[in-house]
């Protein structure tokens, strides 16, 4: 086989195009005679052999080890990624949900025998419900965006149980697009409102809007632009006054935890991603977690089923029925209540605060540091993310995009581009706890040597990046002409 | 940027082309430059309602979904039957081949107020 200098980068076959007929990398053990035999109904039966590579177990390790080598990850450098929270995930939370004790568990067990994992649940939902100020809480979404819609299910059966439905529910114009989808989803309307000047919500187009209608406002603090709505309080007093409930999407309380709380805001609810607050796996590394924490008059609407305490025995409560119902087989993704209690228990209350009070100092680092070079969208300190306009490199023929582009040439993991909508060519810089000033300088220059790069080769910016395994991608072509089978028919 | 003469703008980035007694309407040059390349365009259907102001499709771009808003009320006479498999025109040749619809204007002379000529329209874009 013929081999260039450059072929352990240069992985790009498919595990399929590896396929030897006949080969394998395993051996299955002789069938004992003492098996009796037994035969799938015909109808269950498949008629062709399924299309599985046929591989050596060296050429698969191979194979997929080459291709994780391509990809960027945190353990590998920088990833700046703005209001998602992509921090580092400390290993010893892997440790300890690798324990055979939870690792080997089938949640079929019945209570009596899994109580230290129901123990754990409950500890977990007790350390949620102190950082929250919360009253009570499940565990059971999968996600962020699952857990809006969990909530939003509530307040809907909260609404119906009072005999007015009502029909919409307010969110600002810097909302995560997933605020929308789970209104529409839980059978509701939506009405965005555009933000004030300085970013935050626009209390008199609120008050305009408020009316017998409104189930609810869902609002994210502090915002996607990074800022913390500082009349929180007056804007939950007068949805509250008109009848409605209030929602926090909870992607970013990195910025809070020890320093405020959703509960004392005066939220009826909140979610509380695991994978980025609590630092469990994110993205393709999840699954993800999504616990929903809420106040006393939400709790008979909670999903089933609810952990209780009978005595000095942890048991599941299914027996209510305002429940809005399950929302996720069994109780959740229990490897990631693993995880994340993991991190709680590390670090303790003081560790938690000062993550929050890092990731404040290193966002408003990064503000200061880059905005002589970048437009900062609204001049006042932020909380854990700095919102950048590139209208300053714009100007010289280079977009957000291009610049996102070129950071892959120096290794670093693109920000958020191109939200919040609101802002011109965003760059969402959101660096987290986790970084050294060290890194957070080294970003900088980038950063200051991709403007200079704007001004002096924009041609080279318009066609990063040039030192990944591939180039700039067609993304319309792969969002119009999107084929992601190896075989032409699925007919096997 | 490309604002032709001829034709009529809105504040949220659509023309619209008076041609005998039907409107033609599209994207300016600026909307097609902020969304970046079309992938995906949902069009009203033939014989539907459009209403000045109100969405009447969406959309689907790499940088962003954005939903087209109808500069004057009136029937869809026609959509544009090339959008579905080429949307790409639509950044190419915004004025021209990447129209969306066809509109029978019903209230033409008082909803015109509310448009903008090519000079505000400049206006709007470099402000």
């Amino acid at each position: 086989m013929k081999r260039d200098v450059t072929s352990l980068q240069s992985e790009t076959k498919l595990i399929f195009e590896h396929s030897h007929e006949g080969r394998t990398g395993f051996q299955a053990p002789p069938t004992p005679d003492s098996l009796p035999a037994f035969e799938l109904p015909a109808e269950l039966q498949r008629k062709n052999a399924p299309r599985l590579p046929e591989v050596a177990e060296s050429t698969a390790v191979r194979h997929y080890v080459n291709l994780s080598t391509r990809n960027h990850h945190i353990d590998r450098d920088f990833y700046p990624l703005g209001s998602c929270t992509m921090k580092y995930n400390p290993k010893i939370n892997d440790e300890v949900a690798a324990l055979p004790g939870f690792a080997g568990l089938s949640p079929w067990q019945p209570a009596s025998t899994v109580q230290g994992a129901l123990e754990l649940l409950g500890e977990l939902s007790d350390a949620l419900l102190e950082v929250t100020g919360m009253d009570n809480i499940t565990l059971q979404p999968a996600a962020g965006a699952q857990g809006e819609f969990t909530a939003l299910l509530m307040f809907r059966a909260y609404h119906m149980k009072k005999g007015n439905v009502r029909k919409r529910i307010v969110i600002p114009d810097s909302a995560h697009g997933t605020n929308p989808a789970s209104i529409v989803l839980a059978g509701y309307g939506v009405t965005q409102l555009p933000s004030d000047s300085n970013g935050l919500m626009d209390i008199e187009a609120l008050k305009r809007t408020l009316d017998e209608d409104v189930a609810g406002l869902m609002i994210t603090n502090p915002n996607t632009i990074g800022l913390f709505e500082s009349n929180i309080a007056k804007i939950i007093d007068l949805v509250h006054d008109a009848g409605g409930l209030v929602y926090m999407d909870g992607a970013n309380l990195n910025a809070l935890l020890g320093i405020s709380r959703p509960g004392d805001m005066g939220f009826d609810a909140c979610h509380i991603n695991l994978h980025k607050t609590f630092s469990t796996p994110h993205g393709g590394g999840g699954p993800g977690s999504g616990p929903v924490a809420i106040k006393e008059k939400l709790a008979r609407h909670l999903p089933v089923p609810v952990l209780k305490k009978n005595g000095d025995l942890f048991v599941w409560d299914w027996n209510r029925p305002d429940s809005i119902g399950s929302v996720h087989t069994y109780y959740g993704n229990f490897g990631m209540h693993v995880r994340a209690l993991a991190y709680i228990r590390s670090l303790g209350g003081n560790g938690l605060h000062a993550i929050s009070e890092n990731a404040i100092i290193n966002a408003n680092y990064l503000r200061k540091k880059l905005s002589p070079t970048y437009q900062i969208y609204i001049d006042k300190p932020c909380m854990h993310e700095a919102v950048f306009s590139g209208n300053n490199q714009k100007a010289k023929g280079v977009r957000t995009t291009d610049i996102a582009k070129r950071l892959l040439d120096y290794g670093i993991h693109p920000p958020t581009v191109y939200f919040p909508l609101i802002v011109p060519e965003c760059l969402m810089i959101e660096p987290t706890e986790s970084e050294t000033k060290e890194t957070l300088d080294e970003f900088i220059e980038v950063m200051q040597q991709i403007d200079r790069e704007a001004t002096e080769t924009p041609d080279l910016l318009k066609h990063a990046p040039y030192t990944t395994p591939v180039r700039r991608l067609d993304e319309a072509g792969a969002a119009r002409n999107l084929n992601i089978r190896y075989f032409d028919n699925a007919n096997a | 940027m490309n604002i032709p003469a001829g034709y009529l703008y809105t504040k949220e980035h659509e023309w619209v082309k008076i041609e005998g007694d039907l409107a033609l309407v599209g994207i300016t040059d600026f909307a097609q430059g902020e969304l970046g390349d079309v992938v995906f365009v949902q069009l009203p259907d033939v014989g539907s309602k459009a209403k000045q102001g109100d969405s009447f499709g969406t959309i689907e771009a790499v940088k962003a979904v954005a939903d087209i808003y109808s500069p004057l009320s009136g029937d869809v006479v026609e959509v544009n039957p090339e959008l579905a498999g080429t949307p790409e025109i639509m950044n190419r040749e915004p004025y021209t081949s990447g129209w969306i619809v066809k509109i029978r204007p019903s209230n033409f002379d008082t909803e015109k107020t509310h448009l903008l000529t090519p000079e505000a329209y400049k206006d709007l874009t470099s402000a």
